[in-house]
This record gives structure tokens, sequence and C-alpha cells, in this order.
């Protein structure tokens, strides 16, 4: 999956896989709090335990998702890059970022202000439920994934 | 019948009185992987016959004394006086194995079974996805593609470990990853902060890969459990069942349809594989007790 920009020109959020394909009127509206931002190497987007206070659309760059155990080095456990969302802490309670996020390579985004965000899909419903269809299919293709990592299955 | 049976693999092989009695090759040289996988050269008695297989078969290797086990070739097909073989430590006779060094004296009898089918991949796009010590049936497959780059279309190879220090052939993997008619991809299951590559398993990066869907074909290795997720998101893009390729694994015993140890399904995995097209196949990787 792949977000359609040059490298130079400006990001909207209708050229996002995520999004791509929603109701016009409905991403003019998400599009009125989304800013851009680019994040150089080694930079954290987010940081665990953080206000998830914006939802990230990345359209290029790659980002690590780092855990952080006590007393163990960093460990990445997954890369999201281009066309890929950064995560949906910002969507549930208490909208705190659950990972870290460091960007591996220059990254850029487009935030949307999560509580903007929110107040959108409470008002517009049915957009609302279609926004939410696109973002249950990510959290179990997450959580597969991670099945399979959990089954060690190059150990087996 | 015996010297039918010996060259059950389709292809000059080894000298055999019997299909048992394994051939004495002699460990050239020993070369450590990853901290549980080693590679070794074997090299034939003097006067033995040139060497031959096809990509994706495997041999009977023969620790005297201990055992013998079903080890996939894992080098150059063109390399018709040596032949090599990557081994994971896993149990007593890969123990053994890892043990050998140059000058050791290793049995083996083969090849045997079927091998990539790269005749049906002319002309076509070609995804490989090859998990763990699966790189290792496949790596005589890529050397196929390397030799005769200009048979085949678009070429795109993943393969997944489980963290970076497990990926088998590492140095050669950035010699492949050089290729500009090519495109090979790694991820890990976890990494440290030293690892600027992708993580997560190898379905990840399907959406990624660049292919014409009616116009590829597939060769998977690793895990059953990935071949069959990989299998599933590949058609789920428009690849055919029947344009994709799969190696299983099995405890051998006889390597040469007799013993039915191998058995898988109506199959022996020894024999009618370990490639099967994958559409022959499919139904059995639901049945749990296979």
């Amino acid at each position: 999956m792949s977000a359609r920009t040059h490298p130079s020109s400006p990001l909207r959020v209708s050229d996002h896989p995520f999004l791509r394909g929603m109701d016009t009127a409905f991403l003019e509206l998400l599009g009125e709090n989304a800013h851009e931002r680019t994040f150089e190497t080694g930079t954290l987007l987010v940081r665990e335990g953080d206000p998830a206070d914006e939802f990230m659309l990345i359209f290029q760059g790659k980002v690590a998702l780092e855990i952080m155990v006590p007393d163990h080095p960093r460990t990445t456990i997954q890369t999201v890059g281009p066309g890929e969302v950064l995560g949906w802490s910002w969507l549930t309670l208490p909208y705190r970022w659950r990972l870290d996020g460091r960007a591996l390579k220059p990254t850029r985004v487009l935030e949307i202000g999560a509580a903007h965000l929110r107040s959108i899909l409470d008002d517009h419903p049915a957009e609302g439920y279609q926004f939410l269809l696109r973002v249950l299919p990510v959290i179990a293709e997450r959580l597969e994934n991670t099945r399979l990592q959990l089954l060690d299955i190059h150990g087996i | 019948m015996a010297s039918d049976v010996a060259t059950a693999g389709g292809s000059v092989g080894l000298p055999s009185r019997h299909p048992w009695v394994p051939v004495p090759f002699t460990v050239e040289q020993r070369s450590t992987e990853t901290p549980d996988t080693v590679s070794f050269v074997l090299v034939p008695p003097p006067g033995h016959r040139r060497l031959s297989f096809r990509p994706g078969q495997f041999n009977m290797l023969y620790v005297f004394g201990v055992g013998e086990a079903a080890i996939s070739i894992s080098g150059d097909f063109e390399e018709t006086d040596r032949l090599v073989h990557t081994v994971r430590l896993v149990g007593k006779i890969s123990q053994a194995l890892h043990a050998v060094g140059p000058g050791d004296v290793v049995g083996v009898r083969g090849p045997y079974g079927t091998g990539w089918p790269t005749e049906e991949a002319v002309g076509r796009d070609v995804v490989v996805v090859a998990g763990g010590l699966g790189i290792a049936p496949i790596r005589p497959l890529l050397y196929e593609f390397l030799h005769h780059r200009d048979r085949y279309g678009r070429i795109e190879i993943i393969y997944g470990a489980r963290t970076p220090k497990d990926l088998v052939y590492y140095n050669e993997i950035q010699t492949w990853r050089s290729h500009t008619d090519l495109r090979f991809q790694t991820t890990v299951d976890t990494a440290g902060r030293d690892w600027y590559g992708d993580v997560g398993v190898v379905t990840t990066r399907i959406p990624d890969t660049r292919f014409e869907p009616d116009r590829t074909v597939a060769f998977l290795c690793g895990p059953e459990i990935m071949m069959k997720l990989t299998a599933e998101a590949l058609r789920a893009r428009g690849v055919a069942d029947d344009r994709m390729w799969v190696s299983l694994e099995r405890n051998m015993k006889c390597a040469i349809g007799i013993c039915g140890h191998c058995q898988f399904g109506p199959e022996f995995v020894c024999r009618d594989g370990p490639v099967f097209r994958y559409g022959d196949i499919r139904r059995f990787f639901s049945v749990r007790e296979l």
C-alpha cells in the first residue's frame, strides 16, 4: 500500500490509502485540522505514556514501534511505513500512547488533532462508522501478526 | 529396480550399489551462518561423476555411527564438483553434523524429491517468500534466477527471520539486495536499536510487493503456518493456487517412498515432494492431524 505523493508536494488527507474513497465533505472536515510534520531519523514521533493527541497518517519514511522493558534493551516489534497509520491509542481511553514510535528514516506525516477527530466521528455517525470499519482491519491484522510473532514460528 | 530407485530424483546423482548405501563425502569447509546454523561444503570421493541436482531437492546426510537426516541442498547447481548443505541445530543428528569439520567424512544419499518448477516461471513475474531456514532450499532457486535473469519477469523476494542475527547467508543477502534487477526485502519478528530494516512477519511485506497477479508464480518455503498465510495473502492479491509452490518438511527415514514416515495425506514428501503445487495440497493444511 503506498501513499501517492511527490516528496515535495503538500500532503493531503484524501491522498492517503487509509482514507481514500471516503466522503469528500468528511475528508474536508478532517483536513481542516490536519498539519504536516517531518520527523528526522532517530526522533520520536510518539512516546509511551504521553497523551495521544494526534491521529497520524504516514506518507513517507518508516517508523519503528518500540517497547521499553525495564532492565532490557529497547525492542522493535513492528515497523510501519507509507500508506499506514501510526496507531489507535487516540481512539480509546485513556488516550495515551502504548508504544514509542521512532523514525528510522526521514518521515512525513499528516497529523489530525485527536479531540477534533473524535468530535467529528461523534457528529457524523455514518462516516464515523465507515472510519471505524477501516480501523478495525488494521487492528485485526496487527493482532494476527503479533500472534504469529508470539508463536516464534521461526523457532519451531 | 535398485538403480532405478537410487536415481529416483531424476538426475545424474551418485553411484550407488544400493539405495541405502551412502557415498562418503569429505567436508571441505564449514562456516557458521548464525548461532545455531552452519553450512558445509562437501566434496565427493576421487573419480566420482559430476554432481547434479535440481533446486529444491535434498540429500540424506549420514553421520557414521549416529544416523542420517534429510537436508536440503543449499548450494549452486552449476557447481558440479561439490555440494553445499545448511544445517540448523535441532536434534541428535544435526548436533552431530554441527560437530564435524574439514576433513571429516559424511555419508550422502541422493538427491531426492521434486525440485522447484522453474520452467513454470519462465516469462512470468516471480514472488519468492522464505522464512527462517526456509532460505536454504530457496537459495539454489535464487542462483537459477541470477544465472538466467533474462528468462523471468519481475522478481520479488521476501525473507523473514526471528531476529537480525538469525538471518542466514547475511553477507550474501547484502549482495542480493544490491542487484537492481530484482528486489530483496528482509524482515524480522523483533529487533534492537541497531536494526533499520522492517520488523513484522513476512506477510506484512506482501502489500508492498509489486507484481502482475495473473502472470505471477510464487515459491514459498518456511514454517507451514507462514506458507499458509503467505499463500492466502497472495491469493488475496490475485495469484492462483495452482501458480504457487511450497516446500514441505517431514521426518524422513528411507527417502525413497517406502517407509511412510514422511506421509502427508496421500503424498510422500520424499517422493512426491518436498516441492508441491499449493493448489494440490491446500486442503491438507487445514487437517489438524497432519
